[in-house]
């Protein structure tokens, strides 16, 4: 890595660019709590672009363009399978409260066109779905889904985003503090501590969290989402489990490296301890690690609702979760394929940066 | 390799796996005490001292005594009983979403294997685009459908099934797709050329010689669907998408006692110390199973 950098190629330029702007918008978060817009389109550029241009010095264009292409079949299917599977369910959006009048209720199935046949909303959908259109919740009248999603999804990402940070910088030490110390009562330690953290629901460690700094100590807050304060115990939450499966997984790996030859090799010809581990070693059992990390970013924004629950963010899962008991098909719709966007980019980004970090992988 | 080839080697895989299971401490005691739970479970008429559903109206929110060993909750419910009666619905939960979605992923998974080319292909495409669906928007969408399709009249039972059918939908996808690596490294062994060279039939080959052969990766990743699955179960009683009360689940439990936390910490204490024991211990048992039946640790100890 430190090499790359070395020999400044413009896809390192974009990196460090990337780089810097995130960090100060994490330092903006943090003292201002705002985030300037101009900021997050930033880093979308730097990532989108430093992204293309490594691709194209790599050669690897065609196979983003396939995946692309891939991801984008993909998210056409969960579109109609999400369409169709609510359409299956018995009842509608709007039979849930106190029985309409007929004509009511037929004037509001004409306005949202649940009086038209199946085949032409579906194409509505489709053609909702390319322009990006979600259409209007059902629920919160005269609200469109894409408002809602841009005016709560910022809290589940920052929660998101911390997380996902906390969980490297407690998981890969951890880890590899283990892993120095194999089969010695400090590894067993570490071990046991973050199978512990696997063990336990995550809510119900929030809940812990709450009962002890909240209302025993009574130095953080517990709910709500205002200054970084609150963020603490909210991003503690999230961020455990995966820390403690980062931790696991790199004590591994490390285990698995320093078995291996090169570091024998390495030990011969007379490197301190320290420097076999950080050149050597850890550089090359983060690579596990870093294939994890797209699943995990994933799966962290997407399975922080039951956090947003318990800490009242005012986050999408909580819309996620009402939309669903509501039959809010407009929203459900948008927040899937959020959801699912996240997921397959979060996964080709990962994949890019693995043949970044580790030059035998060869994309095709 | 002049030496005379000492004990170990001689052992079949299994028995070299339970050996090394044998002396793993902490996955033998897990192992016990993931049996004990089970065995909670399925007697849990004969041991909890009162139904789940008993209300004792002048006992109300009541901590620990010796009527209600671990206090009663805010309709007067004796905790110690509903955990009992969680453990039931819990496990169940956990261990037949983990059988059902063992069937479906082997099976499919084994076909794909073993078929292969362009059925492969597609098979393995239609699990693609399922991985690419985050599980738990799935599950929360597959559930709501199950739910609203009764296919019972007891609520019980009707809410149990939406559970299982929702967990074991969501569940196949990775233990299809670690089943058709296997199948697929298993296919070109010289047992299955013989096998082929005798004329078994493709079925009979699949559930003869290739399947038993893949069993270690099999349970080991069962062992940690059902912890992962009571997870689920918990998770989504919590957010009001699971089991609702009187129906005693663990996640109910918690759901239950985290709305009266502040006041009555004994509510959500126990509950989750049944439930974050219960998952260590799988945890751990998972763990001694994947060291027992790593081929690479062969031998050792």
């Amino acid at each position: 890595m430190i090499e790359k950098i070395k020999d400044l190629s413009i896809g390192n330029v974009f990196a460090l660019a990337f780089g810097a702007t995130a960090l100060s918008a994490v330092f903006l978060n943090l003292t201002n709590y705002e985030v300037p817009g101009g900021l997050i389109w930033a880093l979308a550029f730097e990532l989108f672009f430093g992204l293309g241009i490594y691709a194209y010095q790599n050669n690897s264009i065609i196979y983003c363009l396939k995946r692309i292409g891939e991801a984008l079949v993909t998210l056409f299917v969960i579109a109609t399978a999400t369409f169709i599977l609510l359409r299956v369910m018995p009842g509608g959006p709007f039979d849930a409260d106190k029985a309409l009048p007929p004509q009511i209720k037929a004037n509001i199935e004409k306005k949202y066109g649940f009086d038209k046949p199946l085949s032409v909303q579906y194409i509505n959908y489709i053609k909702g779905v390319v322009t990006l259109d979600f259409g209007e919740s059902y629920k919160y009248i005269g609200r469109s889904v894409g408002d809602i999603i841009s005016e709560s999804f910022p809290a589940s990402f920052t929660l998101g985003i911390y997380a996902f940070l906390l969980s490297f910088l407690i998981g890969v030490p951890l880890g590899l503090f283990a892993a120095a110390r194999h089969n010695t009562f400090w590894d067993n330690f570490a071990m046991t501590v973050s199978i512990s953290g696997v063990a336990l629901p995550n809510f119900l460690f929030g809940a812990l969290l709450i009962l002890i700094f909240s209302i025993k100590l009574n130095i953080l807050p517990p709910a709500m989402w205002e200054t970084p304060a609150h963020y603490i115990l909210p991003v503690i939450t999230l961020g455990i489990r995966p820390a403690a499966f980062i931790a696991r997984l790199t004590r591994s790996t490390v285990l698995d490296v320093i078995g291996s030859d090169f570091i024998r090799t390495a030990k011969a010809k007379g490197l301190s301890q320290g420097a076999v581990m950080y050149k050597h070693v850890l550089k090359n059992s983060l690579i596990p690690v870093l294939t994890y990390s797209g699943p995990l970013l994933a799966g962290i924004l997407s399975g922080s609702f039951v956090i947003e629950m318990l800490f009242a963010v005012p986050g999408i899962g909580k819309h996620l979760i009402q939309g669903v008991t509501n039959r809010d098909y407009p929203l459900i719709l948008g927040l899937t394929l959020l959801y699912s966007v996240l997921l397959v980019f979060s996964n080709l980004i990962v994949d890019l940066l693995y043949s970044f970090f580790d030059p035998r992988i060869r994309l095709a | 390799m002049s030496q005379l080839p000492n004990q170990t080697a001689s052992k079949s895989l299994w028995a070299d796996s339970v050996l090394r299971l044998k002396k793993n401490k902490g996955a033998l005691v897990s192992f016990y005490f993931v049996s004990l739970v089970c065995l909670i479970a399925v007697f849990a008429e004969v041991l909890s001292p009162y139904p789940f559903h008993k209300q004792h109206i002048d006992h109300l929110l009541e901590s620990s005594s010796s009527k209600f060993w671990l206090g009663t909750d805010s309709l007067g419910r004796d905790v110690f009983s509903r955990i009992i009666y969680g453990a039931r619905m819990s496990m169940a939960i956990g261990i037949f979403t983990a059988i059902i979605s063992m069937v479906i992923g082997t099976i499919y998974g084994g076909i794909s294997g073993w078929v292969g080319g362009r059925v492969d292909s597609i098979m393995m495409r239609a699990v693609d685009i399922l991985i690419s669906i985050p599980s738990l928007v799935l599950l929360i969408l597959v559930k709501v459908v199950f739910d609203s399709i009764a296919f019972f009249e007891n609520p019980e039972l009707r809410a149990l099934t939406g559970m299982l059918l929702a967990l074991s939908v969501v569940g196949w996808v990775t233990l299809a797709r670690v089943v058709r690596g296997q199948v697929l490294q298993v296919k070109e062994l010289t047992y299955i050329e013989a096998a082929r060279a005798l004329g078994s039939p493709s079925w009979k080959i699949l559930f003869k010689h290739v399947f038993p052969n893949i069993l270690g990766p099999i349970v080991v990743l069962l062992t940690f669907q059902i912890p992962s699955n009571i997870l689920i179960e918990s998770f989504l009683s919590f957010i009001g998408l699971g089991l609702q009360p009187p129906y005693s689940s663990w996640g109910v439990l918690a759901s239950d006692g985290w709305r009266s936390m502040r006041s009555y910490p004994h509510l959500i204490l126990y509950p989750s110390m049944a439930l974050g024991f219960t998952m260590l211990a799988f945890n751990l048992f998972g763990d001694g199973l994947r060291d027992a039946f790593d081929p690479k640790l062969k031998g050792k100890s």
